[in-house]
């Protein structure tokens, strides 16, 4: 048991250290660099989408592949659920 | 267990949303906006699919728990592990 | 489960369409203003909930089979991506937004005021996916209330 405790603590402090070193050197709150996709997005929405709900026109039109993904996942999940209960309703 | 991997999903869904405000920005919305800069609304969106695939994740999580609550009579985590003897 | 008191069915009747139609706002104008598919899916799939705390399972289970819910979410699911064809065959490439730009379903442009007749593809597939996340959320908690309840009446022993 003493070999696993130390590998544990040793592999959690080397996550710790790339937390907090991660957090040292990212930008300020609230002060961005260039953002080229974000601004062509606002600037368009209206003409080439036809919505006034930027996040809307992101998710349905710009990034449609990846909401039919996630009707994908959510598809799998239910049908998981319901095999995992069938066979105590036949009981 | 399954409390905290909850905690940590709500707490990584929140930094996301974090990462794309500017300083003194609404909304990205025309729909009766005050004009002004906007934030970035693509962070927001990809939220949305994360909190979805939480949801899911969790779902599947609880029924599990159910079955192995049915089975062996107890949650108890020492008397569960039958499987490595 | 069992069902709860008297004064607890009634105030859940009074309130249920109240939230229904609600839910089913934020899904209609989801192109307008924050909201859309996920999100008033979710609260139609809590206020669905709702009733089935207050009623019972056994009740709830007569009145709605999961073989409806299923075939449900899957005109959802084909729905979608029906649409996301049809911009294969009218347009340009998958999932075009091939509405906008006629005067006469959905494709007006907009300019800051709430117009209804704008958005393109997009109300329908708020629709769609509504449909989808309302069926599903409400299976998952149907299927685990009544398989917990019946445990209680014929329970299987476990080993210790």
């Amino acid at each position: 048991m003493n070999k696993r405790t130390i590998a544990a603590v040793l592999f959690f402090s080397i996550v710790c250290l790339l937390f907090v070193f991660t957090a040292l050197i990212m930008h300020p709150f609230g002060v961005l660099d260039e953002s080229e996709m974000d601004d062509y997005i606002i600037d368009n929405t209206q003409g080439e989408a036809g919505a006034d709900n930027g996040v809307t026109s992101v998710v349905f039109d710009y990034r449609g592949f990846d909401t039919l993904g996630e009707a994908t996942v959510l598809f799998t999940a239910v049908a998981g659920v319901i095999v995992i209960f069938r066979r105590l309703k036949h009981d | 267990m399954i409390i905290g991997i909850t905690l940590i999903e709500s707490g990584v869904n929140l930094f996301l949303i974090t990462l794309g405000y500017r300083k003194g920005s609404v909304a990205p919305i025309y729909t009766s906006s005050s004009g002004g800069i906007m934030a970035l609304p693509v962070p927001q969106a990809l939220t949305l699919t994360s909190i979805v695939i939480g949801v899911a994740v969790l779902a599947l999580m609880l029924s599990l728990v159910i079955h192995i609550y049915r089975h062996y009579g107890t949650l108890d985590v020492r008397h569960v592990r039958r499987l490595r003897e | 489960m069992t069902e709860m008191s008297r004064i607890v069915r009634t105030i859940t009747s009074i309130a249920f369409p109240f939230s229904m139609i609600f839910g089913l706002y934020i899904i209609a104008h989801g192109h307008l203003t924050p909201g859309g598919g996920f999100q008033g899916g979710a609260v139609v799939a809590s206020a669905c909930a709702m009733i089935l705390v207050a009623f019972g399972s056994k009740w709830t289970l007569k009145k709605i089979k999961e073989q409806q819910l299923s075939v449900l979410e899957s005109v959802g699911a084909i729905c979608f991506i029906a649409l996301a064809f049809f911009g294969l065959i009218f347009g340009i490439a998958f999932f075009n937004n091939f509405l906008v730009g006629n005067e006469f379903l959905f494709g007006v442009i907009p300019k800051g005021l709430s117009n209804i007749n704008t958005g393109g593809v997009l109300p329908l597939m708020n629709f769609a996916v509504g449909m989808k996340v309302v069926a599903g959320l409400f299976v998952i908690v149907l299927v685990m209330a009544y398989a917990t309840s019946e445990y209680k009446q014929n329970p299987r022993g476990g080993h210790k």
